[in-house]
C-alpha cells in the first residue's frame, strides 16, 4: 500500500483570529496541523499497519508549515513533501487539488490519497473531491472506517442519514472524519525522528505545471457584530419553579 | 439573472434548505429546478409548488444511489447546454462533493455555506463564514457559471402555491458511477442538525446520575453508557416537547452514549437554531463554535464556572437530572400538550 495524506497547517482553535487593515491575524497563537487532517493521518497509518506499506504526507504552504509535516512524521508517516512557491500564495481548493493531483503523480504508484473532512480555516470541503476529479479516481468520501480488500476499497460514509457502505476501485481518493478513532499521540522516537527529517520542498517547475488561475476570489474580509450576551440566571427554590421561569422566559423569546 | 437550483433529496426525502435556494433564486430574477434520482413525481411537483418555473429532471436507475461521479458529469453537461449564471444547492455532505467535482468540470469554483447573497449584474458576491466563524469573508466566482451552497436556516423559504405546475425537461445521465452503494445502515434516524429550529443537546454529565443504579452484571463502561442513556432520554424528551433535534457534545459522542451524528462542534455539525439547550456541556471553545450563533442559548449545568455560561442568555445552575424533567413538564403544561 502506498498511502498519501494531504494535510494543511492552520491556527490553533483557540486562536482569537481577527480581521487587520483587510488581513487575518492570530496574534502569538500557534499553528497546527488542521485537526481533521490529523484524522486523514490517523486513518493512513491504520491501513499502513493492516497491509503494509508507507504514508507520505503532502502539504501545500509555507516554509513554516514544515512543522505540521513533522507532526504527521512523528505519528508514524514515513515520508513528509512540502509543496512552496510564490505563485501559490493566492489558490483557491481547485487550483490546490490541480497542485495535488501534479503531486500525486510525481509521488508514483499511490494506491491510496487520503484527505481530512474540511480545513478550519476556509473549510469548503471540497479539495479531496476536487482531486479526486483531476486524478480521476473514484472519491470516497466521509470514510469512517476504511477496509481494502484486493483491489477495492470499502468505506463506512457517515453522513446525516446515517452509515453507508460504499465501495470503489484503487487507487481511490478518500476523506476520512472522527469516526476512524482518536488520531495517536506522537511517540517520543517518533518526535525525535521527525525533528531530524530534512522535508523537500517541491516547486512548480518540480512538479511541471503553471500556476492555477485562482476562481474563487476574496473581496474583503468582515469582523461579525459583537454579540452582546449576558447571562440571567434563573433561581428558585425548587426544580419545578425554576423549570416554570425558565420556560416563561423561554416562551417570551418567541423562537418555539 | 438565470437561476439553476439544485433539490437534494435522499432517498425522497428533500433537504429543506433547497426550498431556501429556490426562494432564493426566485429573488434574483429566473429559476428552475434540477432534481436527479429515481422515481422523481413527488420532488418534481413540490419544486413546482415552491416556485419553480421549469424543472430539470434526470430519472434513472444509475442515479438512484448518490454517487459523485455520475451526478457531476451529469450535472455538468446540463449547466453547459443551459448555461445559468448560477448554480445554488443547499449544503449538505452530498453537494459538498458534487459542487467541488461540477466545479472542475466548469473550470468553475464554488462558494460554499454562504449565509449572505447580493447580486451585482450577472455576478454575486457571497458572505460566508470562516475561522469556523470568528470571520466573515466576501467572496466571488469569477467564471461564467458560479456555483454556491447555501448554508440551512441563512435564507427564508418561499411561500408553497399547492397547484402550480410547468415545463419537466428530461436530462440523459451522462458517464459511469465509479463506486457502488452495497448498503445503508437501517439502525440509525436521519439527525437533520442542520435544518433544526430547536436543538436540546446533552454533554457528558448526561452520564453523572449517581443516584440511578445500573442493572447487574454491566461492567464499568457499560454502567457509564446506560446511566448517560438514562440522561439522554430525558433530553429526547425535552427536544420531543418542543419539537427539535437532540444534538451532543463531542465528550457524549466519544463516550458511546450517542451517534457521531449528532455531534455539534468544530469536528461535528455547526448550527444555527432559534434554540439550543445545553444540557451538561461545559462548552469547550470547539463545541462552542458550532452552536455560539443560536439565536437564544439556554445552559443547564451544575457548575457556575462553567464557560458555557458565557455565551448564554439564559442558565440554570443546578443539577440537569433534576432541572431537565422539571423543564419538559413545564413546556408540556404552557405549550398545552
Ligand atoms: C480537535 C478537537 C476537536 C473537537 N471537536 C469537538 C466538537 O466538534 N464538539 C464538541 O462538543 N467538542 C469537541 N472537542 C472536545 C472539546 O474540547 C471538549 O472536550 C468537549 O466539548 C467536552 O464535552 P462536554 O462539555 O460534554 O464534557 P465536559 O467538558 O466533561 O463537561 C461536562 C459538563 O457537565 C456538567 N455536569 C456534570 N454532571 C452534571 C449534572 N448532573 N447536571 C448538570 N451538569 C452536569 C459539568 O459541570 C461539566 O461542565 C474537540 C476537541 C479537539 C481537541
Ligand atoms: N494546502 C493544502 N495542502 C495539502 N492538503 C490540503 C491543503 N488544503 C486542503 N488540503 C486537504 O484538503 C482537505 C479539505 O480542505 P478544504 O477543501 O480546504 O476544506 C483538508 O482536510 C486537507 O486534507
Amino acid at each position: 500500500m502506498k498511502i498519501i495524506a494531504c494535510i494543511k497547517q492552520v491556527p490553533d482553535s483557540e486562536a482569537k483570529v481577527k480581521a487587520e487593515n483587510g488581513q487575518i491575524t492570530w496574534g502569538e497563537a500557534p499553528l497546527v496541523i488542521n485537526p481533521f487532517d490529523e484524522y486523514a493521518v490517523e486513518g493512513a497509518l491504520q491501513q499502513k499497519e493492516a497491509l503494509g506499506g508507507t504514508v507520505a504526507a503532502v502539504c501545500i504552504g509555507p516554509e513554516s508549515a514544515k512543522e505540521a509535516l513533522k507532526h504527521a512524521l512523528a505519528m508514524g508517516s514515513d515520508q513528509a513533501i512540502l509543496i512552496s512557491d510564490p505563485a501559490l500564495s493566492i489558490l483557491d481548493t481547485a487550483g490546490a487539488a490541480r497542485v495535488l493531483a501534479a503531486a500525486v503523480k510525481k509521488i508514483g504508484d499511490a494506491d491510496m490519497v487520503v484527505f481530512g473532512r474540511q480545513t478550519l480555516d476556509d473549510g469548503t470541503g471540497l479539495t479531496a473531491a476536487q482531486t479526486a476529479r483531476a486524478l480521476g479516481w473514484p472519491m470516497l468520501g466521509l470514510a469512517g472506517q476504511i477496509k481494502v480488500d484486493g483491489g477495492s476499497v470499502q468505506i463506512e460514509r457517515v453522513t446525516e442519514e446515517g452509515r453507508q457502505s460504499l465501495k470503489g476501485k484503487l487507487p481511490a481518493v478518500l476523506s476520512v472524519v472522527q469516526s476512524i478513532g482518536e488520531p495517536r499521540y506522537p511517540s517520543f522516537m517518533g518526535i525525535r525522528k521527525a525533528s531530524k527529517a530534512e522535508i523537500p520542498v517541491w516547486t512548480l517547475a518540480d512538479l511541471g505545471i503553471a500556476a492555477p488561475e485562482t476562481v474563487v476570489k476574496r473581496l474583503e474580509i468582515v469582523t461579525p457584530p459583537a454579540r452582546e450576551t449576558v447571562v440571567e440566571i434563573i433561581g428558585g427554590e425548587t426544580p419545578a419553579q425554576i423549570a416554570e421561569q425558565l420556560a416563561d422566559k423561554v416562551l417570551a423569546e418567541k423562537v418555539l | 439573472m438565470k437561476t439553476l437550483v439544485y433539490i437534494d433529496h435522499f432517498k425522497g426525502e428533500i433537504q429543506p434548505a433547497s426550498w431556501e435556494a429556490l426562494g432564493l433564486g426566485k429573488s434574483l430574477g429566473s429559476v428552475s429546478a434540477i432534481v436527479f434520482g429515481k422515481g422523481l413525481d413527488a420532488i418534481i411537483k413540490a419544486a413546482f409548488e415552491h416556485g419553480a418555473e421549469e424543472v430539470y429532471a434526470a430519472d434513472d436507475a444509475a442515479l438512484e444511489d448518490f454517487r459523485v461521479e455520475v451526478y457531476a458529469s451529469t450535472l455538468s453537461a446540463l449547466a453547459s447546454s443551459t448555461n445559468p449564471n448560477l448554480i445554488l444547492f443547499p449544503m449538505t455532505a452530498r453537494t459538498r462533493e458534487l459542487t467541488a467535482m461540477t466545479a472542475m468540470d466548469l473550470n468553475s469554483g464554488v462558494l460554499t455555506d454562504v449565509t449572505g447573497l447580493e447580486a451585482n449584474g450577472d455576478k454575486v458576491i457571497a458572505t460566508r463564514p470562516i475561522y469556523e466563524g470568528k470571520l466573515l469573508e466576501k467572496v466571488t466566482c469569477s467564471a461564467p457559471i458560479q456555483l454556491v451552497t447555501i448554508r440551512g436556516r441563512a435564507f427564508p423559504k418561499p411561500a408553497q402555491e399547492p397547484v402550480k405546475t410547468g415545463k419537466v425537461n428530461k436530462v440523459e445521465v451522462k458517464s459511469e458511477a465509479l463506486t457502488t452503494v452495497e448498503g445503508y445502515s437501517a439502525s440509525e434516524v436521519a439527525v437533520n442538525l442542520g435544518d433544526a429550529g430547536i436543538i436540546v443537546t446533552g454533554g457528558r454529565g448526561v452520564s453523572n446520575n449517581p443516584s440511578l443504579t445500573p442493572p447487574d452484571g454491566l461492567d464499568e463502561k457499560q454502567a457509564e453508557i446506560w446511566r448517560a442513556q438514562q440522561g439522554f432520554a430525558l433530553v429526547t424528551d425535552l427536544a420531543g416537547v418542543l419539537g427539535g433535534a437532540v444534538g451532543a457534545s463531542r465528550a457524549a459522542v466519544d463516550g458511546g452514549y450517542i451517534t457521531y451524528a449528532h455531534q455539534v462542534g468544530q469536528t461535528g455539525k455547526v448550527v444555527s437554531p432559534d434554540l439550543y439547550i445545553a444540557c451538561g456541556v461545559s462548552g469547550a471553545i470547539q463545541h462552542l463554535v458550532g452552536m455560539r450563533n443560536a439565536k437564544v442559548i439556554v445552559a443547564i449545568n451544575k457548575d457556575p464556572e462553567a464557560p458555557i455560561f458565557k455565551v448564554a442568555r439564559y442558565g440554570v445552575v443546578g443539577d440537569l437530572f433534576q432541572v431537565v424533567p422539571a423543564l419538559t413538564e413545564a413546556f408540556k403544561k404552557k405549550l398545552g400538550k
